[in-house]
């Protein structure tokens, strides 16, 4: 069978940045930092005090109390970034078949806050257990999708991917999947992540996963640089309308690019180490190629996982370095995550837009806080080092790799008719 | 109004979100204010824990207005 062509129509975003589309690309094409000190909770006793949390977001102004008061922060998010989507892509009834509508959405935890209280009431009662009624409904991950298909109607295929950090992707690739298959003619996806609390800071400085640069918040997602010492989490959400071509040409839809290939692989090695020498990556990065039945040489920029770690920032540079030769040195790379922090499973989705926007403006969001060359890594490559850099963009490829060894990346293209 | 009708009114207003007037002794979760069965369910919750008492499941079933509520609690809390 032919399989069908799957542009993006519409994009929400909620961000360490900016809390819409704009203002997320403005922070980003800016060079802005998203990290501060954590207000959401005193961690004061935590080894990392700061992280990237979503600024100025009052539920209130998105949700009346009661019905915010039964949804996470994640299922929350989700709901704001999908109505920003639903509305840039003009979806209105009347414009699409409900029932083939679908919502296919990120979240590498659900709901972490929700699950942390709850479990602290009980431990501080006296046994009985008082367990809310909404504590289920509202920490279970895939209530995201839930909401969002209630509050619209959309009836088609619905529920929530789980790989960590590549759950977004993983959705935008199931998507993808799904309507070039002729399964579904539009799908919301993305990704939502709310885990700045005293469960998610503590349980990632266990791991000795985050940066501990208490005394610069702004400076510590430091991706490729020498001194780079952790992630810094971060919070928020990001949405992408897909839809079938004909069906977004016949309705008259903007169109921001295609999406030409999604790529997946297992590193198939350790639950939290990358691959030292980047095999999963090396292959996700092949599959998506393949998938897209391109030349590495068409590729522009690539927005990679890049996350600040010691060991995952030199494993993906090897594996692209491996996959793309010499054209490695013509790409743009960046790592947004040194400006917005790592959203865990909602971070393929904002990274997806970013090179979304890329393609769309012509233009590389930089990869802040570069201070000192690490002699790790091919000082050939262009990482887009602390300002953003103007070039045609025509293919855009973002990665992003998840605890448990998933990788996932994804192709979007200038769209020509 | 008695002091437990005080705290059942302003349990129901805090949790449905409804306002001060709606909250009358006729009202109906379900029917006058909103709620749906799992709202019920963390309704009778908060009545046990602000009250210290135990609601049994075939009692709480016949927990269906604001007033029967209050009857209930003045007749039962500790």
């Amino acid at each position: 069978m032919e399989l069908k062509r799957v542009v993006v129509t519409g994009l929400g975003a909620l961000t360490p940045l900016g809390n819409t589309v704009s203002e997320y690309w403005t922070g980003l094409t800016n060079g802005v930092s998203g990290a501060a000190p954590i207000t959401r909770f005193d961690a004061s006793k935590f080894k990392t005090q700061f992280a990237c949390e979503v600024k100025g977001y009052v539920p209130e102004n998105y949700f009346d109390r009661k019905e915010a008061r039964k949804m996470d922060l994640f299922s929350q998010f989700a709901l704001v970034v999908a109505d920003e989507a639903v509305q840039d892509a003009n979806l209105v009834e009347g414009n699409y078949d409900p029932d083939r509508v679908g919502v296919i959405w990120g979240s590498g935890i659900g709901g972490l806050r929700t699950f942390q209280e709850e479990c602290v009431n009980f431990a501080n009662g006296d046994g009985t257990p008082r367990f809310n009624p909404f504590f289920i409904p509202k920490m279970i991950a895939d209530i995201s999708a839930g909401h969002i298909s209630i509050k619209y109607g959309f009836r088609g295929p619905n529920f929530v991917t789980v790989s960590a950090c590549a759950s977004a992707t993983n959705a935008i690739i199931d998507s993808f999947n799904y309507i070039r298959l002729g399964m579904a003619d539009v799908v919301v996806t993305g990704g939502s992540e709310a885990a700045v609390t005293e469960a998610g800071i503590g349980g990632f400085n266990a791991l000795k996963a985050l940066s501990e640069r208490n005394d610069s918040p702004e400076s510590a997602s430091r991706p490729f640089d020498k001194d780079r010492d952790g992630f810094v989490l971060g919070e928020g959400a990001g949405a992408l309308i897909l839809e079938e071509y004909e069906h977004a040409k016949a309705r008259g839809a903007k169109i921001y690019a295609e999406v030409i290939g999604g790529g997946m692989s297992a590193d198939a090695y350790h639950i939290t180490a990358p691959h030292p020498e980047g095999l999963g990556a090396l292959n996700v990065m092949k599959n998506v190629l393949r998938d897209a039945n391109i030349r590495p040489e068409e590729v522009d920029y690539i927005n990679v996982h890049g996350t600040s770690t010691p060991l995952g920032d030199v494993s993906e540079v090897k594996a692209i370095q491996t996959v793309f030769g010499d054209h490695a040195y013509n790409l743009n790379i960046s790592s947004t995550k040194s400006m917005t922090g790592h959203l865990l499973g909602a971070a393929g989705a904002i990274e997806a837009i970013a090179s979304i926007m890329a393609v769309r403006n012509n233009i590389v969001p930089p990869t802040i806080n570069h201070f000192t060359d690490d002699e790790s890594f091919d000082s050939r490559l262009n990482f887009t080092f602390n300002k953003a850099q103007e070039r045609e963009v025509k293919v855009a490829l973002s990665n992003t790799f998840g605890f448990g060894g998933h990788n996932t990346s994804v192709l979007f293209r200038q769209f020509i008719d | 109004m008695s002091e437990i009708a005080e705290k059942v009114k302003a349990i129901i207003i805090d949790k449905l979100g409804v306002e001060e007037s709606e909250v009358t002794p006729e009202a109906s979760f379900t029917n006058d204010l909103g709620a749906d069965s799992l709202d019920t369910v963390e309704l009778i919750m908060e009545f046990e824990k602000e009250f210290n008492v135990s609601i049994p499941d075939d009692q709480a079933e016949n927990i269906a207005t604001v007033g029967q509520a209050v009857s209930y609690l003045e007749e039962h809390a500790k």
